[in-house]
């Protein structure tokens, strides 16, 4: 009894948190200004395979891949509940598109072993693509079910999930193993546990490690993040990062919040008046 | 000169009527076609498509591709996206487009999976144009150029496949305008035998449920909208009855959702609707770019904001600073008033 799950899960810019604060005199967007968070879907997806863990037993295993600054969502996860914390970090993995991402995200997860569900976000808040999901369960050659929002039924070989659909839901059963896409609605992620943060807070990866730390001490006390590049995962290098993306960013330009012609209105009666009343003439509510 | 490859478009329906979104990627598609001097194919796939074919050609369609099955109603990933690849490999189009719904970016990442291609989700623009690869300065031409926002649309990339094919890419729902519909039109619907049998069927749908959405925020000629500066559910019934008074919809930030003061089916925004009304009221709205994307091409913005550094007013016509609480009443009585 019980299943095995992995969550793949994502350090993103907070793109939700732009305010006036973090926009540059000119109107761009400010970046260091954002802070680095959990992807919020992810989040989801992560609850999702807990509370699978809860009720039918088994494992969870959080999986990213990105620069060594990533370790710290792994942390995140372990507070939260996981059993194991994988980072996959090289600088042959920078810069990958969706394609390549699920490629190494692929590998990985063969390299983990044996699983029943692989879990994500939906989307991640900065490129909003929504497409490593289905790409990683693509190249894993299992089913996939997109937009889950609720774990209707887990048996032995089959899960059954209400999902979103064009104007409506469905409910859908796959066999397993199966990779779940879920959204945000699914549930509200637990926060962090203070036990878990107590027994976790000085969970490293070996790329956070001061130079002459004694890994295998770190190892011993089940503090060690796991950390695999693309050697460990034997991927080639050529398919992975930008040199294994077919899509090339060819301009990126700034959004500029330029002024319309702008009339300022007062707050009183006369000028909400002379505000209507232009409207009315410019037969904007006919 | 190898011969050029088509535009397609998947066209997706839902009982008997195909979606206004994927009617929308096919006014795109014969644009770029014209433009590369190729013919639009659309795609249809389900358990009897032939009727559908003969609205997508009137919609833009130089050709269709039907596949029907009983295997392929309903919808699921597996046998559609084998069936699409194994069409996509026999004819080779250069472009296949595909509308940005669910349904849209459930199968269009695992079809550029399988064929090792480049995709580019909820592109807001497409073009053709060019791309010199900066270090070979390789020059491609007659490519597609991809046009979306990243970032929670603070920069807007320009996104390119210069070598796999097909190019493809999802377009996001209610940007590109509606074509009008060519009575005259004449095009080939064209029967293909699906690559799929009972064995790919890997998704079982047992039960599916249909919510018809009362909100009509697209076809809506004046929004008032209202954001986390509303401050409460109850003070957003203020939103609630301006919207009434001018009869128009309601229409919310992300937050506003968020916050539980209204739900999800009236958010404007990246997550949300694209709308472009005559009128569009923002109260209690900050401007945060993901919204402001979702609302910029509205014909006239009048914003209500306490803080008068607020984002909102940069792109605003009208900017009132007020507290929404005394502004909107105001704005009530007297828009009473004068239409007596």
């Amino acid at each position: 009894m019980g299943y095995s799950t992995v969550v793949l899960i994502k350090q993103v810019p907070d793109t939700t948190a732009v305010t006036a604060k973090a926009m540059k005199a000119d109107g761009t967007l400010n970046r260091s200004a954002l802070p680095a968070v959990f992807n919020p879907e992810d989040l989801n997806a992560l609850e999702m395979a807990l509370e699978i863990k809860e009720r039918y037993g088994g494992d969870v295993c959080a999986l990213t891949m990105g620069p060594p600054a990533a370790a710290e969502i792994l942390r995140d996860a372990l507070f939260r509940g996981v059993d194991r914390a994988v980072l996959l970090t090289d600088r042959c993995f920078a810069a990958a598109d969706t394609l390549a991402t699920s490629f190494v995200l692929s590998r990985a997860i063969a390299k983990i072993g044996a699983f029943d569900i692989i879990m994500c976000g939906r989307q991640a808040i900065d490129g909003n693509t929504a497409q490593v999901g289905p790409q990683v369960a693509e190249k894993l050659g299992i089913n996939q079910i997109t937009y889950v929002e609720e774990l209707n039924r887990l048996t032995d070989g089959e899960i059954v999930v209400l999902r979103e659909i064009e104007n409506g839901k469905e409910l859908a059963a796959s066999p397993l193993p199966v990779l779940l896409t879920v959204i945000n609605t699914a549930n509200t992620p637990r926060p962090p546990s203070v036990k878990r943060i107590m027994k976790y807070k000085n969970a490293r990866a070996a790329c956070e490690l001061e130079q002459g730390t004694n890994v295998d001490r770190i190892k011993e006390k089940g503090l060690l993040i796991e950390q695999w590049d693309a050697d460990m995962l034997g991927v080639d290098s050529r398919q992975c990062g930008l040199n294994g993306s077919p899509t090339r960013v060819k301009k990126i330009t700034r959004v500029v919040l330029t002024g319309k012609e702008f009339k300022k209105v007062e707050p009183t009666d006369a000028g909400l008046q002379t505000l209507l009343e232009e409207l009315i003439q410019d037969y904007t509510f006919d | 000169m190898q011969d050029k490859g088509d535009v397609w478009v998947f066209i997706q329906h839902r009982g008997n009527d195909i979606m206004e979104a994927s009617l929308e990627v096919l006014g795109k598609a014969r644009e770029l076609a014209a433009s590369l001097g190729v013919s639009v194919a659309g795609v249809l796939m389900g358990g009897a498509v032939e009727p559908l074919a003969e609205k997508v050609i009137r919609y833009g369609a130089d050709r269709v591709y039907g596949m029907s099955s009983p295997l392929l109603e309903p919808y699921t990933t597996s046998t559609f996206s084998k069936a699409l690849c194994s069409l996509i490999r026999a004819k080779k189009p250069d472009i296949v487009l595909l509308a940005a719904t669910p349904q849209g970016r459930d199968l269009a990442p695992r079809v550029a999976s399988s064929l090792r291609v480049g995709l580019t989700a909820d592109c807001t623009d497409l073009q053709i144009g060019t791309y010199s690869e900066p270090g070979t300065r390789k020059k491609h031409t007659d490519i597609l150029l991809q046009i979306r926002p990243a970032w929670g649309g603070n920069i807007i990339a320009t996104i390119v496949n210069p070598e796999t094919r097909p190019q493809m890419a999802t377009i996001r729902e209610g940007i590109m305008k509606l074509p009008q519909p060519m009575d005259s039109a004449r095009g080939e619907s064209i029967p293909v035998s699906p690559d799929v049998s009972p064995a790919d069927i890997l998704t079982t749908i047992r039960e599916q449920l249909f919510t018809e959405k009362t909100v009509d925020l697209k076809g809506a000629h004046i929004i008032v909208s209202g954001g986390a500066g509303m401050g409460s559910r109850e003070n957003f019934s203020l939103v609630w009855q301006l919207a009434h008074v001018l009869g128009g919809e309601v229409g919310a930030t992300r937050a506003a959702v968020d916050a539980g003061f209204i739900d999800h089916d009236h958010q404007v925004g990246q997550t949300g609707t694209t709308v472009r009304p005559k009128l569009y009221i923002a109260c209690g709205i900050s401007g945060a770019v993901q919204h402001l994307t979702g609302m910029e091409e509205a014909g006239k913005i009048v914003a209500i904001n306490n803080d008068q550094e607020a984002p909102i007013f940069g792109i605003a016509h009208y900017g009132i600073v007020g507290d929404v609480r005394d502004v909107i009443p105001g704005l009530i009585r007297i828009y009473k008033t004068l239409s007596h």
